[in-house]
C-alpha cells in the first residue's frame, strides 16, 4: 500500500504525499511547478448559518492535491459536505475561508474547464440529447457546423448515436448519465466533477457505466473527481481514495489503489481493499446514525460487522 | 379511442340539447323577441355583421389591441416576476403590493387611465395590461420557485450567465410552470379589453356589443356575446393547449401542476 505503481494509463507524478491524515503541501500563490497539480485546495472552510440563524461548519480544513489525470474518489457518510466540495470546485458557490487553486489560478466562479457531473441527472428536459450535449459549446458561442460534429463524435464516445433526437424523458437511466457524461466532455474540460453520478442506478447499468467511465477516463485522460458513499464504487474506480469525517467534514484519511486496470467490482483485491477503507468509515457512519437516531435509541454497527 | 367518441357524442349531444331548448322557448314566444331572441335571428345579425365587415372590423380592432396589451403583460410580468422571486426584498414589498392589487378588478382603472391617458387606445391598453400583468407575475415568481434549482446550477457550470442563463436555461426551465399563468393572463386581458371597449366609442367587439343594447337589438347583442366567447375559447384551445401538448413531448410527464 505504500508503494505508488504507475500502472495506470497516464504517467503521473511521484510526490511523495502522506498517505494518512492531512496532505500537508506548502502551498504557495501559484502552480508548484515541480509537481504540477490540476487543482488544490488549501484549507477549505465551509460554514453555514442554519434557518434558527445557528452557525454550523460544514467543512473544515479541507487540504487535497489532485494531479493532473488523476482519478480521484471522495467518500464519506452522508451529510459530511463532500457534494459541497465539488460545488466549491466547480465554482457553484463560495468556501468562507481557504483557497481553491485551479492549474495555479484561484477559482473565482464556475469556469467550463470543471464541469459537474449531478447526482439526479440535471440534464435539460426542453431539450433534445444532441443539443443538450451542444448546450455548453452554444454557450462559448461555437460554430454551429463544428458543434453538431463534436456533439456526434462524444454521443458516439457513450454509445448514444442514435438518439441525437430523442428527448430526455423517453431515455432509461443510464442512458440520461451517459448523456450528462456526453454534455460534460463536449465542453472540453480538464476536470469531471461527477456528485454519486450512479447512485440512482440499478447495480447491472451500474457496471456497465463504470466500464464506460473507466475506459473514457483512460481515452481522454481527465482529471476526474468522484463523489460516492459507495467504498467499493471508489476502490473499482479511483487511484486514490479520500475518507471524508462525518460533520463537519474533514480528510480523515487518504488510500492510494495500485490495482491493474481494468479493475471489476467483483475483484477479490478491490474488496479486500474497500474493506480497509470500509473500517475506517464505519466509525463516521456511526456517528451520522447517531445524530439521525439522536433522540432515540441508538443502533451501533461493530467494527468488523 | 371509444371513451373519447364517447366524450364527443356527449359534447355533441349537450349542445344540440342546448340549442333545441333554446329554440322550443323561441317557438313558445313567452317572451317579447326584444328580450329573447331566437335562433334565426341571432344568426341573420351574424351574418350582416360579417356582410357588412362591422365584426371583422370590430375583431381586427379588438385582437390588435388585446395582442399588443398581452404582449407587453407578458414581458413587463416575467421580469417582474423574475425579479420579485430572486430578490427577498422585491418578495417582501412589491410581492405583497402585487397580491393585494389582485383583488382589484381591471376595470377599476378605467377612470384613472382616463385621466391619464384621455379617451384613447392607450387608456384601453392601460386597463388590458393591469389585467392580466398580476397573473403572469405571480405566475412567473412561482415558476422561477417551483422550478428544480439544478437546472440553474447545471448551466451556470456550462458556462451560461447574465442573459443567456436567463434566456436558455431559467426561462424554458420554469416554462411549464408558467404556462398555467400565461393562460390565465390571456384570459384576463381579453375579458378586460372587452370591458373597456363597452366604455368607449372604439370599434372594437365590445363596442358592437354596446351598439346593439343602444339599438335595442337582442340578436346582435347576443351574436356579439357569442362571437366574444368563441374567440376566448379558440385562441385557449388552439394556442395554449398546443403549447401544453408542445411540452408534453418535450417533457414527458410535467412533474408539478
Amino acid at each position: 500500500m505504500n508503494t505508488r505503481l504507475t500502472s495506470s494509463p497516464r504517467a503521473r507524478s511521484e510526490n511523495a504525499r502522506s498517505r494518512l491524515g492531512l496532505v500537508s503541501s506548502a502551498p504557495k500563490a501559484g502552480a508548484d511547478s515541480a509537481h504540477p497539480a490540476k487543482v488544490r485546495l488549501r484549507d477549505i472552510c465551509l460554514s453555514y448559518r442554519s434557518q434558527t440563524g445557528e452557525q454550523f461548519l460544514a467543512l473544515d480544513h479541507i487540504n487535497l492535491e489532485v494531479p493532473s489525470g488523476e482519478f480521484v474518489c471522495i467518500v464519506g457518510p452522508s451529510g459530511c459536505g463532500k457534494s459541497t466540495l465539488l460545488h466549491l470546485i466547480a465554482g457553484l458557490h463560495r468556501q468562507s475561508s481557504g483557497e481553491i487553486w485551479f492549474d495555479g489560478t484561484p477559482v473565482a466562479g464556475p469556469g467550463t474547464d470543471r464541469i459537474m457531473i449531478f447526482q439526479e441527472h440535471a440534464l435539460f428536459p426542453w431539450l433534445t440529447v444532441g443539443k443538450n450535449v451542444a448546450f455548453g459549446m452554444k454557450m462559448k458561442g461555437m460554430e454551429r457546423t463544428e458543434r453538431q460534429e463534436r456533439t456526434r463524435y462524444y454521443l458516439r464516445l457513450v454509445h448514444l448515436a442514435k438518439f441525437e433526437n430523442s428527448y430526455i424523458h423517453q431515455l432509461s437511466g443510464g442512458m440520461r448519465q451517459r448523456v450528462a457524461i456526453a454534455r460534460a466532455l463536449a465542453t472540453e474540460p480538464d476536470v469531471l466533477l461527477m456528485d454519486e453520478p450512479f447512485g440512482a442506478l440499478d447495480a447491472q447499468t451500474r457496471d456497465i457505466l463504470h466500464d464506460e467511465l473507466e475506459r473514457i477516463w483512460s481515452e481522454t485522460g481527465r482529471t476526474i473527481i468522484f463523489v460516492t458513499h459507495n467504498v467499493r464504487e471508489a476502490v473499482r474506480l479511483g487511484d486514490r481514495v479520500v475518507l471524508l469525517t462525518f460533520r463537519p467534514g474533514r480528510v480523515k484519511s487518504e488510500f492510494c489503489v495500485d490495482l491493474p486496470r481494468p479493475r471489476h467490482l467483483e475483484d477479490p483485491e478491490v474488496a479486500t481493499t474497500a474493506r480497509e477503507v470500509l473500517d475506517q468509515l464505519r466509525e463516521e457512519i456511526n456517528q451520522s446514525l447517531e445524530a439521525e437516531y439522536a433522540a432515540g435509541t441508538k443502533p451501533r454497527i461493530e467494527p468488523g460487522a | 379511442m371509444k371513451s373519447s367518441m364517447k366524450r364527443a357524442a356527449r359534447f355533441i349531444a349537450f349542445y344540440v340539447a342546448l340549442f333545441a331548448l333554446w329554440t322550443i322557448l323561441a317557438l313558445l314566444k313567452i317572451w317579447p323577441p326584444y328580450l329573447f331572441p331566437t335562433p334565426w335571428g341571432v344568426g341573420a345579425a351574424l351574418y350582416s355583421g360579417f356582410k357588412d365587415h362591422t365584426y371583422i372590423i370590430a375583431i381586427e380592432t379588438s385582437m390588435q389591441r388585446v395582442l399588443i396589451g398581452y404582449a407587453i403583460s407578458v414581458v413587463l410580468g416575467m421580469v417582474l416576476g423574475l425579479g420579485v422571486a430572486s430578490n427577498k426584498f422585491l418578495e417582501d414589498t412589491v410581492g405583497s403590493l402585487l397580491v393585494s392589487l389582485q383583488s382589484l378588478p381591471s376595470i377599476c382603472w378605467w377612470p384613472l387611465a382616463l385621466l391619464w391617458f384621455g379617451l384613447s387606445q392607450n387608456a384601453i391598453l392601460f386597463v388590458v395590461i393591469m389585467g392580466s400583468l398580476l397573473s403572469v407575475t405571480l405566475a412567473m415568481e412561482d415558476g422561477r420557485k417551483q422550478m428544480p434549482r439544478i437546472y440553474g446550477m447545471a448551466g451556470r457550470n456550462l458556462g451560461a450567465k447574465g442573459f443567456k442563463l436567463f434566456w436558455y436555461v431559467l426561462l424554458p426551465a420554469s416554462f411549464p410552470f408558467i404556462v398555467t399563468g400565461l393562460k390565465q393572463g390571456w384570459a384576463f386581458a381579453w375579458r378586460s379589453l372587452i370591458a373597456a371597449e363597452m366604455l368607449y366609442l372604439s370599434l372594437g367587439l365590445g363596442q358592437v356589443l354596446m351598439m346593439g343594447r343602444d339599438l335595442n337589438d337582442m340578436s346582435a347583442v347576443v351574436a356579439v356575446m357569442l362571437l366574444i366567447i368563441a374567440i376566448g375559447y379558440l385562441v385557449d384551445g388552439i394556442v395554449f393547449r398546443g403549447l401544453q401538448r408542445r411540452l408534453q413531448t418535450k417533457w414527458g410527464l410535467i412533474p408539478v401542476s
